[in-house]
C-alpha cells in the first residue's frame, strides 16, 4: 500500500452496484491476457446513468471513448458503494482503469472484502460524505498513515476511518501474501 | 447464539463467537461457475502452484450456467477452461455443458443435488449463494480470490455476523408468494439495512413454505446487504435433503439464548402484492400504487424466480389466455425444464403434478404465446448481446429475478419492475402492471 495516494476524483452517488461498475456482458474476458485484461478499463464504470456519471454535473465518461484508462486516480462515492453483485471483476476493472483508491461514506460487504483480498483498491471510508463536498476533477491527496485525505480546490483536509485489521491484509498486498506472513499457508 | 453463530463456532472449533468476531471456519462445500470459476482457477494456480491439488475434490461444485446459450468466443473458452481443470482433478461434481449431466442455474441445482446441507457452510463465487441458506446453513458469495484460497486451503476468514430476525405470522393468501415477502423486507430495511448482517427468516408463515419459496427468501437477502440468509431446518427440510443425498450433516438448532440486533413480526394476511420500481431492488410500491403501468416485455426466470413451483404459479394464470408483451420464459435449471415439459397443473393449483386438460405446463406458456427458453441465468444479468430475453433498448419489464439496477438486465436505458410470478403472469396479460388478486380465480 502507498503512503501517498493522489490524482484527480470521479465522483459517484449512492448504491452503484457491480453491475454498473463492470456491465455483466463484458465478464467474459480474461483477466491475466494483456489483451483481454485491458477491456476490464475501458468498460470500468460504463453502465452507470449518464445523468450520475462524474457528479455533481454528470455527464463525464470515467474513460474517453476509445481509451483503456481513466484520468482519474480515487473514486468518491456515496453509501453501499458496490452493492450487488459478487464479481471480484469489479474492483479489479477499477484498479486496470487506474484506480488506487475509492472513499466512499460505506461499502457493500462483497466489494469491500474483494478490494481487500485480492488489493486491488484501497477501499477508505468518510465520515463526512465527500460525495457531496468533491467534484469530479478535483486534486485529492491521501495520506494513509496520517488517514486524511485533502481536496486542494477547497484546501481543506477530511478526516477517514482507519482501515482497522484490514490494513495488515492491504499492507501484505492481498489475503495470500498475509496469510504466508502470518504463517496460516506455506 | 443465533443460527448463524452456531454454525460458525463449530466449524471455527469454539464453544462460543459473538458478532463482531473474526474467525477462520472450516468450509464444507465450494461452488463456482463459468464466470467467476476460470478467474479463480488462475488466482489458485498462480499462488498454490501449477501442480497444486484441491483441498478437497469431493467439496468443490463446479457448476456453469452464467453463459451458456451464446455463440461468445471468450465465454465458450471459458467452459472449456472449467473442463480442463475438472478434468485435470477428476471432479465429481462438475456438470459439463453440452452433456445430460448440465444443470443450469447454481443455486437451485445445489439444492436439487443435494449440496444445501443443514448445519454445514457453504461459499459460492456469487452473490445469491445466501439461497442454499434456506436449509438451516451458512452460505455466502464470496470473490475470485477468496475463492481461490478456499479451494486451497479448505478455510477462510469471516467476521461474524450480528442477526435480523424476520418473522412471518399468519397464513399467506393465494395472490402471495414469498418473493412479496421478501421485496416488502428489503423495502423496510433498505439495500443496506441487512450489511455486515445475517438475515434469519423465522415463524410459522416461513415454514408453511415450501423449500423453493423458502429459497426465495433467502436468495435476496443479498439485496438488503446481507451476508447471509437463514431459515432453521425442519422435517421438510430433512425430507427433500434425504430424498436426494446420503451425505452427512447435523442439524442445528436455534438456541433460546440467541440475541438479534433487529427483530420485526409481519402478519402475511394483512400483506399485498409488491413490486420493486426501477432502478432499486429496495424501490417497493403495492401493485395497487403502479397498476396501469404499460410494459413492453415479461420475464420468468432466474434463480429467484424461475424454479419449478414459479412457473406453476405463473402458468395458473396464463392457462388458456394469451400475454399482451413478449413474455420470455427461462427455466432455472434441467430439472425444472423436464418437469415443465412433463407435468401440468393440478386442478388446487400450486401442486403441480399430473396433467389437468392433457397439458403440460411447458404447452401452457406455448399457448400463451410465451417464448421458451434454455434453462440458464439466461437475461437476468443482461450477458452478452446474444442472451435470450435480454434487454437492448428502452424496454419496460416485469421481472421475477432479483436486481433491476441500471443496465441489469443488458441495457442501461432499460427499466426493470421486479415482482412475484403470479403478478408478472398477470401483467404479461393484460400489457400493463396488474395485480393478480384482478386475474386470480
Amino acid at each position: 500500500m502507498k503512503a501517498q495516494i493522489s490524482g484527480r476524483a470521479y465522483v459517484l452517488g449512492d448504491s452503484v452496484d457491480t453491475d454498473q461498475i463492470i456491465p455483466a456482458a463484458h465478464l467474459v474476458y480474461s483477466m491475466t491476457e494483456p489483451d483481454e485484461r485491458r477491456m476490464y478499463g475501458r468498460y470500468a464504470l460504463s453502465a452507470v446513468p449518464d445523468a450520475e456519471a462524474g457528479l455533481p454535473r454528470g455527464g463525464i465518461p470515467f474513460v474517453r471513448d476509445g481509451e483503456y484508462a481513466s484520468d482519474y486516480r480515487i473514486v468518491v462515492a456515496g453509501n453501499n458503494f458496490g452493492c450487488g453483485s459478487s464479481r471480484e471483476h469489479a474492483p479489479f476493472a477499477l484498479q486496470v482503469a487506474g484506480v488506487e483508491a475509492v472513499i466512499a461514506s460505506s461499502y457493500a460487504r462483497i466489494f469491500y472484502r474483494n478490494a481487500v483480498d485480492g488489493g486491488f483498491v484501497v477501499p477508505f471510508e468518510c465520515a463526512r460524505r465527500l460525495a457531496d463536498v468533491v467534484e469530479t476533477g478535483d486534486h485529492l491527496d491521501i495520506d494513509v498513515a496520517a488517514g486524511t485525505v485533502h481536496v486542494r480546490r477547497l484546501d481543506e483536509t477530511f478526516l477517514l476511518h482507519p482501515l482497522g485489521e484490514v490494513a495488515a491484509i492491504l499492507e501484505a498486498g492481498n489475503v495470500f501474501e498475509y496469510a504466508r506472513q502470518s504463517g496460516m499457508i506455506g | 447464539m443465533t443460527l448463524t453463530e452456531t454454525i460458525l463456532a463449530a466449524h471455527a472449533g469454539r464453544d462460543r463467537v459473538s458478532p463482531g468476531d473474526n474467525i477462520w471456519i472450516d468450509v464444507d462445500t465450494l461452488m463456482t461457475h463459468d464466470v467467476c470459476g476460470p478467474p479463480t482457477i488462475e488466482i489458485f494456480k498462480r499462488e498454490f502452484g501449477e501442480d497444486a491439488r484441491v483441498w478437497d475434490p469431493d467439496r468443490l461444485v463446479i457448476l456453469p450456467d452464467h453463459y451458456i446459450f451464446t455463440d461468445d468466443p471468450h465465454a465458450q473458452r471459458n467452459i472449456e477452461h472449467l473442463r480442463a481443470f475438472a478434468a485435470e482433478h477428476s471432479l465429481a461434481h462438475y456438470y459439463d455443458v453440452g452433456t445430460s449431466r448440465y444443470k443450469g442455474v447454481c443455486h437451485v441445482a445445489l439444492a436439487e443435488e443435494g449440496f444445501n446441507l443443514p448445519g454445514t457452510t457453504l461459499f459460492g463465487t456469487d452473490s445469491h449463494t445466501c439461497t442454499s441458506g434456506a436449509f438451516g446453513l451458512f452460505s455466502t458469495g464470496v470473490g475470485n480470490t477468496d475463492a481461490a484460497f478456499i479451494m486451497g486451503t479448505g478455510k477462510i476468514w469471516v467476521r461474524v455476523p450480528e442477526t435480523m430476525r424476520f418473522v412471518f405470522e399468519g397464513a399467506l393468501p393465494p395472490w402471495l408468494m414469498a418473493k412479496d415477502l421478501i421485496l416488502t423486507v428489503i423495502g423496510d430495511v433498505g439495500l443496506d439495512g441487512g450489511t455486515y448482517r445475517a438475515l434469519e427468516f423465522d415463524g410459522e408463515a416461513v415454514f408453511d413454505l415450501s423449500m423453493e419459496e423458502r429459497m426465495t427468501l433467502t436468495n435476496m437477502a443479498i439485496e438488503a446487504g446481507g451476508k447471509n440468509g437463514i431459515i432453521a431446518a425442519d422435517e421438510k427440510t430433512e425430507a427433500f435433503v434425504r430424498a436426494r443425498t446420503d451425505r452427512a450433516y447435523t442439524m442445528v438448532a436455534p438456541r433460546a439464548d440467541a440475541r438479534f440486533v433487529y427483530e420485526k413480526v409481519y402478519d402475511v394476511s394483512q400483506m399485498e402484492p409488491v413490486v420493486a420500481k426501477p432502478h432499486r431492488p429496495d424501490n417497493r410500491a403495492k401493485v395497487s400504487e403502479v397498476e396501469g403501468t404499460p410494459l413492453d416485455r415479461a420475464y420468468i426466470g432466474s434463480c429467484t424466480g424461475g424454479k419449478f413451483e414459479d412457473f406453476v404459479a405463473a402458468a395458473r394464470i396464463l392457462e388458456g389466455n394469451r400475454v399482451q408483451v413478449d413474455t420470455y420464459v427461462v427455466p432455472a435449471s434441467t430439472e425444472v425444464s423436464r418437469r415443465l415439459r412433463e407435468e401440468g397443473l393440478h386442478e388446487e393449483g400450486l401442486r403441480g403434478e399430473g396433467l389437468s386438460g392433457g397439458k403440460t405446463l411447458w404447452q401452457i406458456f406455448l399457448d400463451a404465446g410465451c417464448k421458451m427458453g434454455h434453462a440458464s441465468c439466461g437475461a437476468c444479468l443482461g450477458g452478452p448481446v446474444d442472451t435470450f430475453g435480454r434487454t437492448h433498448g428502452t424496454e419496460v419489464v416485469i421481472s421475477t429475478t432479483n436486481r433491476n439496477f441500471p443496465g441489469r438486465m443488458g441495457s442501461k436505458q432499460s427499466a426493470v419492475y421486479l415482482a412475484s410470478p403470479l403478478t408478472v403472469a398477470a401483467s404479461a396479460l393484460a400489457g400493463v402492471i396488474t395485480d393478480p388478486r384482478e386475474v386470480l380465480v
